[in-house]
Parts: C-alpha cells; sequence; structure tokens
C-alpha cells in the first residue's frame, strides 16, 4: 500500500476520532497528530496526560517506573515492593535486565521480596512487619550492600511511615535503606516513578556518608546513564566506549552497583541514552557536581558513528582519533549486515507505539535498513521527547500519544504497515491481525540491539519477523481453496 | 512560586524547565542579562512568560524560584 499523504491521514485521524463521545473526542484530538515538516517550530501533541476513563490504554503506574525500571536492575541491592504481593510477582523478570552475579547470593535481580501486605496491615499498619522483613533480609542475604522500599498504592492510602523505618532499620543493619514514594496512583504514568526514583537517588545515594570512596576518578571516566541492559545492551554500548578510550565507571542502572551510583559524581561526562527516565538526575549532577550530559543514541551504525563523534567532541583529540577508529572498524562489518538484509527489507513499512524513547531512537536503525517509519508514539513521553521526535521523523508520520487500543487497530488497518514494534501487550492482537510484529520493549526474549554488535542482531530479527513463510499461511486451506475454486469459476 | 532551572542551551540561547510541570522549553527574552544584574522577566517559546529575583549573573545551570506572570 502507498504511503498516506498529509490530508489521508488528518482523514484518518478524523475518522478514528468519530466513535468517541463528543467530550472524549475533543480531548483525544490533542494526543493525535500527523508530523509536518514543512512548518518551523510546529505544535507538539498534548501529552503527559491522564489517560481518559473508559478507554485501554498500555501505560503503567508510578511503582513500575521506579522499581520496574530504574531501581530493579541495580543488583547488589534488594528492592522490596512493599504491600501486596501482586505487583511485584506479576511484573517479576520481565524486563530481561541482564546482569552478572549469583542470584540470591551478591545479586538481587531477578528475585522478588515482598511485604505480602494482608488485610491485618492494611488495618493496623505494616510498619513493624517491614522493619522485620528487613531484619530478615539482611539474616537470609548478608551480602546485599542495601535496600530499597518500594512502596506500592496501599502503603500510601494507610499513610506508614516508610521514612522512619528506614532509618531506623539503616542503623540496626549498617547499610543504606532507602525508602521510595512511588505508590502506583501518583501520577498519570510510569513516568512519575521515574521522576521519584531518580529524586530519591539523588537524596539518598549522593550524599550518603562514607559512600563513593572507592575508585581513583580519572581524567577519562565517564557513567552510562539509562541503559537497562536489556538483553546485554549496556555491555554492547560498553565495550565500544571503553574501545575509544574512555572508562566506564557506572551503569545505570543496568547491571548497576550501588557502588557504581555512588562514583558517578565524580565522572568528567554524563551519557545518557533513555532521557525521559534520567534526565532529572543528569541535571541534577549538572547543577551541583558541574558534569555535563550529552543524549547518544546507539541503534543503528548511522546513529552509533554520530554518537561516538559527538562524545568524542567533549574529549581531548587523542579520543577523537580513537572514536574514528572504532568507527572505520565496524564500518565493514556493518556494511555487511546491510548488504545482506537490506535487499529482504527494504521499503517495508513501520508503526512503532513503545515507552519514553525508542519511538524515536530506532528510526535511525530502520532507516539504516532501508525501512521506514510511518507511524509513531510514545506511552509516556512529555512535550520536550515529541520537540525530539519531530526532527526524527518524516513527513506526514502518524503521531499518537498515549494510543487506546481501538485507535492503534484502526489505524494499522488502514496504513497496513508491514511491521509493528510494540509492547507485550499488543503482541497478539496485531498477529492475530496477520501482521509481523516485534516486541520492542525486551526484544522479544533477542537483543541486544545497542551498538555495532547489536545491529547485527536487530537486523537478523526484523528479517526473520518481516519474512518469516508464517505469513503467507494465513488464509486457512478450506477458505484458500475456496478462492481458488471462485478464480476457477471466473 | 515554583522551582525552576536555567541552564545554557547548546544554541548559545537559555532552556527554562520546570521539574514539577517536567516543561521544557526555551527563554525566548530575558529582561536584564549583565553579569551585575541578572533575571527580571523571563519570555519562553510557548508564550507564557515567569519573573525571577534580579541578582548577580549565576553560573548555569542554577535551580531559581520563579513566578508566573500572567
Ligand atoms: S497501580 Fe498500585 S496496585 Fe497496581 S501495580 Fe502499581 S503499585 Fe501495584
Amino acid at each position: 500500500m502507498s504511503n498516506l499523504t498529509k490530508d489521508e491521514a488528518q482523514a484518518l485521524i478524523q475518522e478514528v476520532l468519530e466513535v468517541y463521545p463528543e467530550k472524549a473526542k475533543k480531548d483525544r484530538a490533542k494526543h493525535l497528530a500527523v508530523n509536518d515538516t514543512s512548518v518551523e517550530n510546529q505544535k507538539c501533541v498534548t501529552s503527559n496526560r491522564k489517560s481518559l476513563p473508559g478507554v485501554m490504554t498500555i501505560r503503567g503506574c508510578a511503582y513500575a517506573g521506579s522499581k520496574g525500571v530504574v531501581w530493579g536492575p541495580i543488583k547488589d541491592m534488594i528492592h522490596i515492593s512493599h504491600g501486596p504481593v501482586g505487583c511485584g510477582q506479576y511484573s517479576r523478570a520481565g524486563r530481561r535486565n541482564y546482569y552478572v552475579g549469583t542470584t540470591g547470593v551478591n545479586s538481587f535481580g531477578t528475585m522478588n521480596f515482598t511485604s505480602d501486605f494482608q488485610e491485618k496491615d492494611i488495618v493496623f499498619g505494616g510498619d513493624k512487619k517491614l522493619s522485620r522483613l528487613i531484619t530478615e533480609i539482611e539474616q537470609l542475604f548478608p551480602l546485599n550492600r542495601g535496600i530499597s522500599v518500594q512502596s506500592e498504592c496501599p502503603i500510601g492510602l494507610i499513610g506508614d511511615d516508610i521514612e522512619a523505618v528506614s532509618k531506623a532499620s539503616s542503623k540496626e543493619i549498617g547499610k543504606p535503606v532507602i525508602p521510595v514514594r512511588c505508590e502506583g496512583f501518583r501520577g498519570v504514568s510510569q513516568s512519575l516513578g521515574h521522576h521519584i526514583a531518580n529524586d530519591a537517588i539523588r537524596d539518598h545515594v549522593f550524599d550518603r556518608e562514607g559512600g563513593g570512596n572507592g575508585v581513583e576518578p580519572g581524567k577519562y571516566d565517564v557513567a552510562i546513564l539509562g541503559d537497562y541492559n536489556i538483553g546485554g545492551d549496556a555491555w554492547s554500548s560498553r565495550i565500544l566506549l571503553e574501545e575509544m578510550g574512555l572508562r566506564v565507571v557506572a551503569q545505570w542502572s543496568g547491571d548497576g552497583t550501588l557502588a557504581e551510583m555512588e562514583q558517578t559524581p565524580k565522572v568528567k561526562l554524563n551519557l545518557l541514552h533513555c532521557y525521559r527516565s534520567m534526565n532529572y538526575i543528569s541535571r541534577h549532577m549538572e547543577e551541583k557536581y558541574g558534569i555535563p550530559w550529552v543524549e547518544y543514541n546507539f541503534f543503528g551504525p548511522t546513529k552509533v558513528a554520530e554518537s561516538l563523534r559527538k562524545i568524542a567532541s567533549y574529549f581531548d583529540d587523542s579520543i577523537k582519533a580513537k572514536a574514528e577508529e572504532v568507527i572505520a572498524k565496524y564500518q565493514p562489518l556493518m556494511q555487511a549486515v546491510i548488504d545482506k538484509y537490506k535487499p529482504r527489507l527494504q521499503g517495508k513499512k513501520v508503526m512503532l507505539y513503545v515507552g519514553g524513547l525508542r519511538p524515536r531512537h530506532v528510526i535511525g536503525a530502520y532507516e539504516d535498513l532501508g525501512m521506514e517509519v510511518v507511524g509513531t508514539g510514545y506511552e509516556f513521553a512529555h512535550k520536550d521527547d515529541y520537540e525530539r521526535t519531530n526532527h526524527d521523523v518524516k513527513d506526514a508520520t502518524l503521531i499518537y500519544d498515549d494510543v487506546t487500543g481501538f485507535e492503534f487497530e484502526e489505524f494499522v488497518k488502514r496504513v497496513k504497515p508491514d511491521l509493528i514494534g510494540s509492547g507485550v501487550k499488543e503482541k497478539y492482537i496485531f498477529q492475530k491481525m496477520g501482521v509481523p510484529f516485534r516486541q520492542m520493549h525486551s526484544w522479544d526474549y533477542s537483543g541486544p540491539y545497542h551498538g555495532y554488535d547489536g545491529f547485527a542482531i536487530f537486523a537478523k530479527d526484523m528479517d526473520m519477523t518481516l519474512n518469516n513463510p508464517c505469513w503467507k499461511q494465513m488464509t486457512p486451506p478450506w477458505k484458500a481453496s475456496a478462492e481458488a475454486d471462485q478464480k476457477a469459476v471466473a | 512560586m515554583a522551582n525552576i532551572i536555567i541552564s545554557q542551551a547548546l544554541d548559545g540561547g537559555l532552556t527554562f524547565y520546570m521539574p514539577k510541570k517536567d516543561l521544557e522549553e526555551k527563554v525566548v527574552s530575558l529582561e536584564f542579562n549583565e553579569s551585575g544584574k541578572w533575571g527580571g522577566e523571563l519570555k519562553l517559546s510557548s508564550g507564557q512568560s515567569y519573573y525571577i529575583d534580579p541578582m548577580e549573573q549565576p553560573s548555569l545551570p542554577k535551580t531559581l524560584r520563579a513566578r508566573r506572570m500572567d
């Protein structure tokens, strides 16, 4: 199917909005747009607003943003899901943040710790239980480096004082115990959870006495912020930075540790991958410690090369020269990948709907393979993300913020993309509709996708999904024969 | 009154950031911009304007208190 023109895309939005009642229609209209490159400083869609009651959306909660995204991957700390058991258990290990270490001994990433609230805890408060729990954790897992208390909804509702318990427990066990007020009902999406988690790090990690005196600071120290090591993403990024002569002293937070976080205020430059979830702490470090930060993008060779040069520009000539060497070294390898897959993927159209970063970041990787992104949207982005997106997408691209299940389906029916990249909740709907799908949150059990090595895997995965012979088998045999009969008759 | 952060933008101008609302905007004009007197009315690209009490020029980025003017 040929691409929609701007007018057609506008008409499509109008048509989809038709089913809503008047008020809902007015509200949703602000979240949908068609990218128009002809106007400078174009207006962004409205974002970071409460979802409409009654529609199906794909967002998470503040607890998910804090425990699931920012704190969860810090492997040598124990993160207590404080409240009922479900919030932590149903999301356990779902994000595939890889780490090295022995689970249950010195690393705790895939385990679920919860205070398992019962009725009596809700009625009488759970503070005592929490402090007992922390003592028990310390006994059973003595090699933990610290504990964070991630509040679930009921904690805020019943007004437990987790700050006081944390303070007392911290004294008792002699390790940091960090209260995080990330109750799920706060804010409109997981985005506020990122912010709360960032603030907790600012207040409890950086200023802790006796923390962060481990490593002698060097002049090429950098920290990777906002890389959660999904399928090993941070590792395939890290080797490139090390190859160009930088010393990566911290990974936030995929495969990260408490000590690494404490070391971060001494680095020379913060490298920010996921802007949405860690811009807060980057801004704080810039103001308080004078550490500049730079956004980079490690999806696809074009963007990797661009980013390596951008990062190198903050350092001396030796780093700049080495960055060029790294780019030159991988260039033939990447050319081979492109030569192999581009002919099979050229011209295919992709629609994306992911969290807060990838809807714009992966566009370059698709373009390297000759594919085109015809629609994109974020679950929980803010205005600054959409501003950044406008530069990355082509004219007449559909932009949808906090898309509802209905809208997304209708868009797909009309735009007929060759591939959809979104989350696990959307996956099966579209596969049943016969549209190839990749899960772009946790890479569909694959990865890494960052860096040069990641791109090779990315290209292979896209090819594997798009050109899978199963898509030719979508018509059931009885219908196929009916069609053949029809043809014979005609 | 709200906390805001003013920082240097890449293009040489200033950026206004309000953590509470997660509002990032370009600063289009600043009333006083001398080393001895800095601040005053601050116009944003979105059309809003804020007021910060004039002060010695701070080193950026800097968290400041600002008042909405309109
Ligand atoms: S919204 Fe509340 S109850 Fe639901 S997962 Fe989040 S913290 Fe748990």
